[in-house]
């Protein structure tokens, strides 16, 4: 067995393993590690295709970023394991649709002709990923690229307003005044004279 | 060297022969790795012993030269106790979680022009995915040991990392505008001409500092050591910890700090480039003995490497702890924006074509 195939079957297993293990494992924040090895596990399926790019920030944004965040808050909340289980029964039927369906159009697609796959072309070694994408992103497709950070941006500053609660009584610190501080404003020199001891 | 190791293995596929020789470059990056961690630890305590007029580490071997085999000694033969209902999978998962990282991302670094482990092409962006790795370790260690003091402390300096990772990320982006290219042997021949007039460190002086601060933060060394506060409090994530994980833990710091060092020695210090290449007329690297200690090489590398080393400890032995809201607002309202903005004057030079550095461009 070559080293690829090798890679690709140890990898594909625990992509699969770690992400039913999100699924079934009790424990929220470990369900959320687990979520974490199927990111990584499928960073590696990438990179065996070539895509080192998409493999690279998958793990930067998803692994490094994304779950970070995302197990704060899980770490922080307290989460009632047997309140959320109540409704699996019920909303089973739902559940199995969706998995058939999607499952379905995955068999679909990989068992037709192979037409999906014929747009692949393979590069030499030299090719960079990398440049590639970035050249497209910033020459044909740069007005949706910019489009799509500005809307970004304003998600961020409408996320930040709608917490941002002033509490105009703590007690922070304004660094610019304790810089612009002189010394008559805190202490005063008194002048007076040596009294006699009684 | 390698020929022969391929005509020894010649009985197992191509495939497999090429994992074996990449496993041995592997162990000979990192055994001298640990070796260094092992030494930066008494270098630290000698060289701040002798900033504080005392002596360090006097008594095992030469000067105390053995006092770090002494004391990995002492901490493998420790006990590890794990806490009551600690997840214990996770507790010692944790410091593997963040020296991992630490060692991993070495791969691609650039010794020499010819010397790296992996060449590869998207080299700025697979560090920055690496490193961002190893927060988990921090969160994980907090978590699993079942206290509210360790988990606190976590949330602390995981908070503390991602934040200063943003600043650090900002930073790389000017060195990839400068250099073109995310390999880190095109960013540093993109140095190479007039000695260190050429390095990047010039035009991006202040993301070249901006990163080294940024370094110091996320590998949670002082005056940024929120995660251990010794003097304030008792440890924070690693509090549970004791024996060969927490000895871990000492490593992947260690470890941590030589990476931040060999990162910005190759993204702003021109990596092996040599000072004064370029410079002195080409016959003064022809003088035998003392030309290749002048001319370009391996030795320069480390050379760098020990100087930011040095600025680490020196940092220790100088700077006051920060407070906490005082960390997160170097670290959002002055470094990011100072970024941003270096990022904008950056494009204007580049497009300027500002000599020497972006005169070809």
């Amino acid at each position: 067995m070559g080293i690829e195939k090798f890679i690709f079957y140890i990898f594909s297993v625990l992509l699969i393993a770690s992400a039913s293990m999100v699924i079934t494992v009790r424990n929220p924040v470990k369900a959320a590690l687990f979520l974490v090895l199927a990111f990584f596990a499928s960073a590696v399926l990438w990179l065996l295709i070539k895509a080192e790019f998409l493999a690279i920030v998958l793990v930067l944004v998803y692994v490094g970023a994304v779950m970070v965040l995302f197990l704060f808050v899980v770490m922080m909340l307290d989460i009632n394991i047997e309140r959320m289980r109540a409704g699996f029964i019920r909303y089973l039927p739902l559940g199995i649709l969706v998995a058939l369906t999607m499952a379905g159009m995955l068999i679909w697609v990989v068992s037709g002709d192979g037409s999906a796959f014929n747009h692949s072309v393979l590069h030499g070694p030299s090719y960079s990923n990398t440049q590639a994408l970035g050249l497209v992103l910033y020459t044909n497709y740069v007005y949706p690229f910019e489009i799509a950070a500005v809307i970004l941006l304003v998600a961020i500053i409408a996320a930040i307003t709608l917490t941002l609660r002033r509490r105009p009584n703590t007690k922070h610190q304004k660094p610019a005044e304790q810089i612009a501080v002189k010394r008559h404003d805190r202490v005063r020199m008194v002048k007076m004279k040596a009294e006699e001891r009684k | 060297m390698i020929e022969w190791i391929t005509s020894l293995l010649s009985f197992l596929p191509s495939g497999w022969v090429t994992v074996i020789i990449i496993l041995i470059k592997i162990v000979v990056i990192v055994l001298p790795l640990m070796l260094a961690v092992a030494y930066l630890t008494y270098a630290e305590r000698k060289i701040i012993g002798a900033m504080q007029v005392r002596l360090g580490p006097t008594r095992v071997g030469w000067n105390g030269s053995l006092q770090p085999i002494a004391d990995a000694l002492k901490l493998m033969f420790k006990e590890i106790i794990i806490p009551a209902k600690a997840s214990k999978f996770l507790f010692l998962l944790a410091p593997l979680l963040l020296i991992g990282p630490a060692l991993a991302a070495w791969a691609v670094i650039p010794f020499d022009a010819q010397m790296v482990l992996a060449n590869v092409n998207a080299g700025l962006l697979y560090v920055l995915a690496i490193t961002s790795i190893g927060v988990y370790g921090v969160i994980i260690a907090g978590w699993a040991s079942n206290s509210k003091y360790a988990l606190l402390g976590a949330m602390r300096s995981a908070a503390q990392i991602v934040s200063y990772e943003i600043a650090m990320g900002f930073a790389l982006v000017g060195v990839l505008m400068a250099a073109g290219s995310l390999n880190f042997g095109d960013i540093v021949r993109g140095q190479e001409g007039y000695g260190f007039v050429s390095w990047y460190m010039w035009p991006l002086l202040p993301l070249f500092v901006i990163y080294f601060i940024s370094g110091v933060a996320e590998t949670n060394r002082a005056p940024f050591d929120m995660a251990e506060g010794e003097s304030e409090i008792v440890a924070g994530f690693h509090v549970e910890y004791s024996g060969m994980p927490f000895a871990v833990f000492f490593l992947a710091e260690y470890a941590n700090m030589i990476l931040i060092s060999a990162l910005a020695s190759v993204m702003f210090l021109g990596g092996w480039l040599s000072p004064l290449a370029g410079l002195l007329p080409d016959s003064v690297f022809e003088i035998p003995l003392l030309g290749p200690l002048l001319g370009s090489g391996i030795h320069w590398f480390f050379i760098k490497i020990a100087v930011f080393l040095f600025f680490f400890l020196w940092f220790r032995a100088t700077f006051p702890r920060y407070r906490y809201d005082q960390i997160m607002r170097l670290g959002w309202k002055v470094f990011i924006p100072i970024t941003i903005v270096w990022l904008l004057v950056l494009g204007i030079a580049i497009l300027a074509g500002l000599p020497p550095w972006f005169s070809a461009a």
